[in-house]
């Protein structure tokens, strides 16, 4: 069987189309209210859905998703209820689902249950962000036997080490805009064309470009340099915990407003 | 030790984001190339000696040796050292090699504060521009060491997000610098994080081993029966311990926080109830749940506030040959007071966690055996904090 995130790329690059890829973070509001944004998303036009697993020290995030990861504990959000959530998704769509989480939360729980709950429960593919090149070893061996890709990340400050990352990278490259955190920047000072020409000449599989994106404008300038763009704390900052109803229906204008700039 | 590189068993490696692992690659270099190199070491010997009054003192605790009727108690007193604690050591290591890097500027993480000052005062030494992470609740436990920090030219950020303690400094310092790793370098203060911080900290702090053993070894004629330190991440502890652990016959004893006691919510012995995860760039112990989610952690001690320790310390504790024991707060209280009548000495509450084990420890030694303790830091700012857990009032007017 093929991967859902590899089928869905190739499916994008056969109609020259570039790529969304949004994230949520899992019961912030509710379980409930995650499932329902998910649904959205989809069908506002995201092609591929992180959905982030709370963790107490999120190290790599921008303070709208520690937040959203706090309120998300607060209500005892849990691995295993993500997953259940995750079964009650699949149920309604066949897209492409990723769980982003941080190591420990993995190793904690067992690497090697992990991995065929992904499977059983219809994960396609898996971020640890600190879980770098030099320690994948952690978790190669359980994602590959259940059918799992782990998608690396690549960012400007990377230099020699794109090459080796990108020659074992699946799914698709995840390249960092700027250095820092996750979080939403009014401008992003990187130099894309020559951080993308390093990508390029190593990469194989389509490079997304993801960390500070949050406008249809931004997504307009940046989408010359990739193939396709992610989008996760603009997201998370229209998830409004009292009102459901509401919040879906920002998060589903704000997706089809990127579908749209990507797409025009 | 360690078989394969940056691992000391199975503890240990390099789980950081991506956005900082050139930093840490840059790092290994830099750091494998001048730690072996005679002019570096000339040069960082030159400055422990002049400038943190390099080698400290091992002094016979007479008083307290009669009064407690057991061992021969000596304490390395690292408590004399420039700043006043054991963390000069590792900042003299680390920014030197900063400075051979070229970086302008350095961050670092503290919670009682001794590592930020000491990292304060080198760069101010250094002309390095020097920003401080410090949890917004020890802020406030250690007001005095802000003031220091800020005096010596450093900025000196409250950190509000999490726990509002040590682990959050270190989160928010490790978030600068992935946004800032080209220009910035990051002095972590103890013996943890990703290779090779737990092997370069315990290298610029086995200085202290290297020179008890020496002067034990000139003093009694023969090495000491137990060693006792402090640990908390375990910087002081790995610089105590380093040069015995080859010695099978001298036993390694480290000091945890039990806080209010380890069968409470309300402590930080990470030996006692922790369980192995991967945390902070390192695989070790971790006070932590079922989900893996860290947990808050608590000792009166803000420099042993912290949930993980570092991997060398997991792994002696996993092969048995280091013992670590508890020290509740009141334990730790008390023994900050026994040593300040007893032989005039007010130690560090860190430190004092070190000074109760030993006490415990020397009940059950002979009068014909020898122990040395480490006295990581001095206690003068610890003195507020203290009354106020004595109930006693000592706000100026």
């Amino acid at each position: 069987m093929n991967n859902r995130i590899e089928t869905r790329l190739a499916e994008l690059k056969a109609q020259n189309r570039k790529a969304l890829v949004t994230y949520i973070t899992a019961g912030c509001g509710g379980y409930e209210q995650t499932e329902d944004a998910v649904l959205a998303m989809d069908k506002a036009g995201a092609d591929i859905i992180e959905i982030g697993v709370p963790f107490s020290d999120p190290v790599a995030e921008g303070p709208i998703i520690q937040e959203a990861s706090l309120k998300a504990l607060e209500r005892n959000t849990t691995l295993a209820g993500t997953f259940e959530m995750v079964k009650r998704i699949r149920k309604s769509t066949d897209m492409p689902l990723l769980l982003m989480l941080y190591v420990n939360t993995v190793f904690r729980y067992g690497t090697e249950k992990f991995f065929s709950q992904c499977k059983e429960s219809g994960i396609d593919g898996v971020i640890i962000p600190d879980l770098p090149y030099e320690e994948y070893d952690e978790i190669k061996e359980d994602a590959d036997k259940n059918g799992i890709i782990s998608i690396s990340l690549v960012t400007p400050v990377s230099f020699g080490r794109i090459e080796k990352i990108a020659a074992s990278a699946r799914g698709f490259l995840y390249c960092v805009s700027s250095t820092g955190v996750t979080g939403v920047r009014e401008h992003l000072d990187t130099d894309f064309t020559s951080f993308f020409e390093n990508v390029n000449k190593y990469s194989k599989i389509p490079n997304i470009l993801g960390f500070g994106i949050s406008t249809p404008e931004q997504v307009r300038d940046l989408k010359q340099y990739a193939d396709g763009v992610i989008t996760g704390s603009a997201v998370v900052r229209l998830i409004d915990e009292n009102n459901r109803a509401e919040s879906t229906k920002k998060i589903s204008e704000f997706t089809a407003s990127l579908r749209d700039a990507l797409d025009n | 030790m360690s078989q394969e590189k940056g691992r000391f068993g199975k503890f240990g490696g390099q789980y950081v984001p991506e956005t900082v692992m050139h930093a840490v690659e840059e790092l290994d270099k830099a750091y494998n190339k001048y730690i072996n190199d005679p002019e570096f070491i000339n040069e960082l010997r030159t400055l422990y000696r002049d400038y943190a009054s390099r080698p400290s003192m091992l002094y016979y605790a007479d008083k307290m040796t009669k009064d407690l009727g057991g061992p021969k108690i000596y304490f390395k007193r690292e408590d004399l050292n420039h700043t006043g604690s054991h963390k000069i050591n590792n900042v003299l290591g680390q920014l030197l090699l900063a400075k051979k890097m070229g970086k302008k500027r350095v961050i670092a993480e503290t919670g009682a504060g001794q590592h930020g000052v000491a990292t304060a005062t080198v760069a101010a030494l250094m002309g390095l521009e020097c920003q401080v992470y410090m949890g917004r609740e020890d802020t406030e436990r250690q007001s005095l060491n802000v003031y220091r920090m800020q005096l010596l030219g450093a900025s000196v950020t409250p950190v509000d997000s999490g726990t509002k303690t040590l682990k959050d400094a270190i989160n928010e310092a490790m978030r600068d610098w992935a946004a800032n790793s080209e220009n910035t370098f990051y002095c972590i203060g103890s013996v943890m994080g990703p290779y090779p911080y737990p092997e370069m900290v315990r290298n610029f702090q086995k200085i202290i081993s290297e020179e008890a053993r020496a002067q034990i070894l000139e003093k009694e004629g023969r090495l000491p029966d137990a060693v006792v330190a402090c640990v908390g991440g375990g910087s002081n502890a790995m610089g105590m311990f380093y040069n015995f652990i080859p010695d099978k016959e001298v036993r390694l004893i480290g000091a945890e926080a039990a806080g209010k006691g380890v069968d409470t919510a309300l402590h930080a012995a990470t030996m006692t109830k922790g369980s192995v995860g991967i945390f902070h760039g390192m695989k070790s112990l971790f006070l932590q749940n079922e989900e893996g989610q860290i947990d808050p952690v608590y000792s009166i001690s803000a420099g042993l506030d912290y949930p993980g320790v570092g991997p060398e310390h997991a792994n002696l504790f996993e092969t048995g040959r280091a013992e670590y024991v508890d020290i509740t707060d009141e334990e730790a209280v008390c023994a900050f007071e026994y040593l300040s009548k007893t032989e005039g000495i007010i130690p560090a509450i860190e430190s004092s966690h070190a000074v109760a084990a030993a006490i415990k420890e020397a009940k059950k030694m002979t009068k014909d055996q020898i122990m040395i303790v480490c006295l990581s830091g001095r206690g003068d700012k610890d003195v507020y904090s203290i009354a106020k857990y004595r109930g006693v009032n000592i706000d100026e007017q």
